[in-house]
């Protein structure tokens, strides 16, 4: 077996220019009809795999090599190709080019739940997961009682899942998940789910296994757990590895280094969910601290749509939440919106600090999700005078402006 | 889609690259992977007969009612009508092996495309989705066999030792499935059409085996086109040894035989071929 020279421990993943090429018209038809294809055929007898015009690399000449026992974060931009590099890697989808070897047996966790069946009961339930996880049934016996007691579902385990409430069902999909016990882990964002104090307790689990000399490969938009949890770190852009280093190494590159526009195209983005009734296809951004601003978020819809919800949430690029930009809460409803368009959200004498920030879109009809795509946008945000005063808050100070008075009082006793 | 695994050591080593041309079917691995198609088996089970006022017994509900309206409108039909059985157990023992034939190639047809979030989420030997799908039906269709066993007795059919040849000649049909069912789950994939045609497939392949009639009716001239369908020997061999004739197994089932192995091994092959973009597809 291959080992790495400068540290003397074997290597567990040896990937060497990989490369994922995707094509667009298939991505967007999703699955076509028999008599179109034939037709296709029919006019272009041999061109299928040899256009360029509509293919896209979301991943190129990818090459790294992980040591056994590393716990390595794989960050980037959303469409950086993270998750087209762990689907390769746990062999959901093949590679177009390159090569992966992967030494020992390789488990990937990229949801909460995998395989999961409303109508069966918990029990059945996890042994249904665990066994698509590629656990042995005996093994699923013998860990039977910590899932149940680490998802703290005991009582409802002969329920049918589908009355298990949200946070019962997360529970219980990453208990079986973490007592999975494959010597390479390959883990996609699934920390962002549950409430705090579950999430508290799963990153506690992901420590020991860390600290267990498993090698595990973790992709998070959370800078701050990948700078706790991971011990090496890989920066992808656009397909491509930016940056390999330590994972504080790496954070600070991915943090200095992410550069965007203030208007953002969607149009093509394929991390949305949705019923597609209507598509984000762009986003501009105004922004500046203390200033009159706006977002404005350009769409296309099937059909004129009523009732319809729209929110933007803002988030640092380490992940924290920052502020919540809906209709629903603000209360301006809007009315029948026409098929194509902007939903646009003015803030005026915006109280944000300067800074650069992530931005989810997310659009609802009559309840129904549209459209949402998580990390939309990457914007700055520009210095300004918030305060009317011409002085600005040091830096550290979190990102909000806060609108304040300051007043002395004599002592009146 | 991946190099077969193989031990080096105490370890285990897996090459993942683009694969080219055509894969080993890779049976190894599934048997590997067998508890996994237990459990799909059993989730399928569960999940058809959850919030059925009737549950398993739509498993005898359904061919009763089938022989009955048979019995109705084409027992009396002279020319379809068996000589030396009962109209009946004749019907009965034909739409036995036929409904587990029927259904499996249904399940496996549309078995890819509704576990679609586990093709996208998770790597396992993709061919144990078909494969669980269709096996799902073998129970019923053991359900069925009892059924039938009471079915003879009443008729005057006291099941004998004959009845052991059901167990390789429904082993046949089901195999005859699972080949069609291959294929046709892989180009649903893609092409969703395949989900609106196959129940008219199945139709026609049903007018086209001898369940209702016999195919000692069925003209000289286009007979051995008939033995081309391999569930017309699977359908007359079980009918013969449920009534306990002498089956002629060889010439009976040899039609049977190659084409449903053709069917299994094309398909098959041709699976593992494509099974590399599923996840991109689906």
């Amino acid at each position: 077996m291959s080992s790495d020279t400068a540290s003397g421990r074997p290597i567990a993943v040896s990937v060497t220019g990989l490369g994922k090429r995707y094509k667009l018209g298939r991505r967007r038809e999703r699955y076509s009809r028999l008599t179109e294809s034939l037709s296709g055929w029919f006019r272009r007898p041999k061109s299928d795999d040899s256009a360029p015009a509509d293919a896209f690399w979301a991943l190129r000449d990818v090459s790294f090599d992980v040591v056994q026992g590393d716990v390595v974060g794989i960050i980037g931009r959303n469409g950086a190709g993270k998750s087209t590099l762990l689907k390769i890697l746990s062999r959901i989808t093949e590679p177009t080019e390159g090569q992966a070897v992967v030494h020992g047996r390789l488990g990937s966790l990229l949801e909460v739940g995998t395989g999961f069946h409303p109508e069966l009961t918990g029990r059945e339930n996890v042994f249904l997961s665990g066994s698509i996880l590629g656990m042995r049934r005996a093994e699923i016996v013998r860990r039977f009682d910590e899932i149940v007691a680490f998802a703290e579902v005991e009582r409802f385990l002969d329920t049918p899942v589908k009355r298990y409430s949200s946070g019962m069902q997360v529970r219980l999909g990453f208990a079986v998940a973490a007592h999975l016990d494959p010597e390479i882990l390959v883990v996609d964002e699934v920390l962002a789910v549950g409430d705090a104090e579950f999430q508290r307790k799963c990153l506690a689990k992901m420590e020991d296994v860390s600290h267990g000399g498993r090698t595990v490969l973790f992709v998070s938009h959370n800078m701050a757990s990948i700078e706790h949890l991971c011990s090496r770190g890989i920066l992808l852009d656009h397909g491509r590895v930016a940056a390999v280093g330590t994972a504080s190494e790496v954070v600070g590159a991915y943090l200095e280094n992410v550069h965007g526009s203030e208007a953002v195209d969607l149009a093509d983005r394929r991390d949305r969910e949705g019923d597609g009734r209507l598509r984000f296809t762009g986003i501009e951004a105004q922004l500046r601290t203390g200033s009159d601003g706006y977002i404005r978020l350009n769409y296309r819809a099937t059909q004129a749509l009523s009732n319809v919800e729209v929110s933007v949430g803002l988030f640092t690029l380490r992940g924290e939440g920052v502020a919540y930009l809906g209709n629903a809460i603000s209360g301006d409803a809007l009315g029948e919106i026409p098929r194509e368009g902007s939903l646009i959200c003015r803030l005026p004498h915006a109280a944000i600090l300067p800074g650069r920030y992530s931005m989810n879109v997310y659009c609802t009809s009559s309840g129904v999700v549209c459209d949402w795509i998580v990390g939309a946008a990457d914007i700055d945000i520009a210095e300004g005078d918030f305060f009317g005063t011409g002085k600005t808050p040091p830096p550290g100070y979190g990102t909000t402006a806060m609108a304040h008075k300051w007043v002395a009082e004599p002592d009146s006793r | 889609m991946t190099e077969p695994t193989h031990e080096v050591g105490s370890s285990l080593v897996t090459i993942i690259r683009p694969h080219r041309g055509w894969a080993p079917i890779g049976l190894r691995e599934l048997w590997a992977w067998r508890e996994l198609t237990f459990f799909l088996v059993q989730r399928d089970l569960k999940v058809r007969y959850k919030q059925t006022a009737f549950g398993i017994a739509w498993a005898l509900i359904q061919p009763l009612a089938m022989v009955l309206l048979f019995t109705l409108f084409l027992g009396r039909v002279s020319g379809i009508r068996p000589v030396d059985v009962p109209y009946p157990l004749f019907a009965l023992a034909g739409l036995i092996p036929w409904t587990l034939f029927a259904q499996s190639i249904g399940a496996s047809a549309n078995s890819l495309i509704e576990n679609s979030n586990l093709l996208t989420k998770v790597y396992f030997p993709r061919l144990l989705l078909p494969l669980a799908a269709a096996a799902s039906h073998v129970v019923d269709f053991l359900i069925g066999l009892v059924l039938l066993a009471v079915a003879s007795v009443v008729f005057g059919h006291v099941p004998g030792p004959t009845w052991l040849l059901l167990v390789p000649i429904s082993l046949l049909g089901f195999l005859a499935a699972v080949g069609a069912g291959l294929w046709l789950a892989a180009i649903n994939v893609q092409f969703r059409d395949v989900r609106y045609a196959v129940p008219f497939l199945v139709q026609v392949w049903f007018f086209a085996t001898p369940i209702a009639y016999s195919s000692a009716t069925l003209p000289d001239q286009i007979r051995p086109l008939f033995w081309l369908n391999p569930m017309t020997g699977v359908v007359e061999a079980f009918r013969a040894a449920v009534t306990s004739q002498p089956v002629d197994l060889a010439s009976a089932l040899a039609a049977s035989v190659a084409v449903t192995l053709t069917l299994l091994v094309t398909g098959a092959t041709y699976f593992r071929r494509v099974e590399g973009a599923f996840a991109d597809v689906v």
